[in-house]
């Protein structure tokens, strides 16, 4: 089976972010970048599925043209080959735009299964894997804590508020993984040697086929207006627990009205 | 005053608090209609009554509920194009999410996911978000067709102010892509009687300092004191001792309760940023080095095992 992974690269999460304050929009020069870490566990996922069915896995990633950190974990974890997206035209574009730059870049690859990961640390929106399924027309299995393929059929299960859904569908499918799927492999000395020599194909906006009035600030549908840094909070008291400490925190709570 | 959209939260007729905010919300932008999806409206309409649905619009057919999302997402576009509401609120929750964004590409229209304010600037809905883990506050607006608005739950105060919430039934002829994600079956675990997480006006926490799945025991006895929902840090869902549904931080709930106490969890970036917009924190920690002491309004350096029993038995005891 064919299988495409989308990956992103984010800022460090342990590091301070922050807003550019001319673009509002994330200084991505301030701090290191990464793959995202749920997209890992959706590497691992497609590497499972084809060690177990056969068929190979194509990383696909968006970003700016340094972001290239994401789709080369991807490589070195197992991934056959990448196809990069990138052009100034497509920076500043919302989820909404996003979704519809990654799906044109799909529309020209060949797969059973696009799979992602849930949730990127920076947005956070968690949007991407239910506009994609919304744009391309296909099942839209997110949140998926575990995977099973048996020939063109695809059951997942979906974490919810209580508990899973089971849900089934028919290959091709967009999938999006949570982080209890499984256990992502790190890249041995082998694969990163051999990273290095698989092929990346390298796309703009006019080879993805990408309307560039559709993506980047003027193709998006959002705007922000204005960012400011939050106060920081004040200095709490802290104490020692000398025995009563128990009994102090209550003295506070009370003192909030919370008892 | 124009008709804004409200999509009910709900459980086979149960209303969801944030429900409510959302209704409470819409009425101080303009009119609210409340939308609802699947069976047990009768149960739900006091409830939306009194806070304030002029009217609700009821689709109840199953196969609205039978397939993820998507069907939820036609039946809306359906009304947009129908009322021309001025625009749609939902609940940032995932699934709420999710239609929100289907509904977005169909109706070529704009969408802000968790926003915790909203407010009309004009005409312009103008909504604040809080992100990097509270750190940064912005304002968005959308720029483009119907407003579609991802609200997170505790962000507004319900209060209630009565309408009618006259019953208009609505259908939708579903296409076959609404129908390509099917559910065939419903597992859910026990829940107990405490507060849903995201709602719960105070959440007690536990991390990797419990130690082990009996023990939250412990966390789950002051829980049970104060009223309140029990959450995990990531390190704690990871070792299997408690659910994924309680798992609070970056890849897990964003929680914005009254009070949070964070029992044995350091405050790694992961779990703040699920945490940080509390109104007040209060941490349990035998390193007096965590970093969850930088966030707290009051902080105990001590064995979470004699602290947080011997808070229990006190407020046992105060009440």
């Amino acid at each position: 089976m064919k299988i495409v992974v989308l990956v992103k690269q984010v800022p460090d999460t342990a590091a301070d972010k922050r807003l550019d304050p001319d673009t509002l929009a994330v200084d991505r020069g301030a701090v290191d970048g990464l793959i995202n870490e749920m997209d890992e566990f959706a590497i691992e996922e497609a590497l499972q599925l084809v060690e177990k069915h056969g068929g190979e896995v194509t990383v696909v990633s968006m970003g700016p043209e340094d972001a290239t950190d994401a789709y080369k974990k991807a490589l070195q974890m197992g991934a056959h080959k990448a196809v990069f997206l990138t052009d100034p035209a497509l920076a500043g574009s919302d989820a909404l735009a996003t979704s519809y730059a990654l799906a044109q870049v799909l529309g020209a690859l060949e797969y059973d299964l696009v799979i992602l990961g849930s949730e990127a640390s920076d947005a956070r929106t968690s949007l991407v894997p239910a506009l994609l399924a919304e744009r391309l027309g296909l099942p839209q299995l997110s949140f998926a804590a575990k995977v099973e393929v048996d020939g063109s059929a695809i059951k997942i299960n979906r974490l919810t508020d209580y508990g899973h859904d089971v849900v089934e569908a028919t290959l091709p499918a967009v999938v999006s993984v949570v982080e209890k799927i499984n256990e992502p492999r790190y890249p041995s000395f082998k694969g990163i040697m051999a990273a290095k020599k698989k092929p990346v194909d390298t796309l703009d906006v006019s080879s993805a086929s990408i309307d560039a009035a559709l993506v980047g600030w003027a193709g998006s549908r959002s705007k922000v207006v204005d960012a400011t840094v939050a106060p920081p909070r004040a200095k709490g008291t802290i104490v020692t627990d000398e025995g009563n400490g128990g009994t102090e925190l209550v003295e506070f709570l009370a003192s909030k009205k919370f008892v | 005053m124009s008709e804004i959209l409200v999509l009910v939260e709900h459980t086979d007729g149960d209303v969801k608090k944030v429900t409510l905010e959302l209704l409470t919300k819409a009425r101080e932008l303009g009119e609210p209609s409340a939308v609802y999806i699947g069976s047990g409206f009768d149960k739900a309409k006091d409830k939306l009554a009194d806070y304030g649905a002029a009217k609700v619009y009821v689709a109840d057919a199953a196969e609205l509920t039978g397939y993820v999302v998507a069907p939820k997402a036609e039946l809306l576009a359906k009304l947009v194009a129908d009322a021309s509401p001025a625009a749609v609120l939902v609940a940032a929750t995932a699934e709420g999410k999710e239609i929100a964004g289907r509904l977005a590409i169909k109706t070529d229209s704009g969408i802000l996911t968790d926003a915790v304010d909203l407010k009309l600037d004009g005409d312009v809905f103008v909504a604040e978000q809080s992100i990097f883990g509270g750190s940064s506050v912005v304002h968005s607006a959308v720029t483009a067709g119907t407003p579609i608005i991802a609200m997170r739950p505790n962000a507004t105060a319900p209060t209630p102010g009565a309408a009618a919430a006259e019953r208009v039934d609505v259908a939708v002829e579903l296409t076959d892509s609404a129908k390509l994600a099917k559910v065939v079956e419903k597992v859910a675990v026990a829940k107990g009687d405490r507060p849903e997480l995201t709602e719960a006006a105070i959440v007690v926490s536990g991390g990797r300092g419990v130690g082990s799945a009996e023990k939250f025991s412990v966390i789950e006895a002051l829980a049970d004191q104060l009223g309140a929902a029990v959450g995990a840090s990531r390190a704690a869902v990871d070792s299997g001792w408690y659910p994924h549904q309680s798992q609070v931080g970056q890849t897990g709930k964003t929680v914005s309760p009254q009070l949070y106490v964070a029992c044995g969890i350091s405050g790694a970036i992961q779990n703040r940023a699920g945490m940080q917009t509390s109104k007040t924190i209060v941490a349990v920690n035998k390193d007096p080095e965590a970093p969850i002491f930088e966030l707290v309004d009051y902080g105990v350096v001590g064995d979470l095992f004699n602290v947080v029993p011997q808070a229990t038995e006190e407020i046992a005891k105060r009440k």
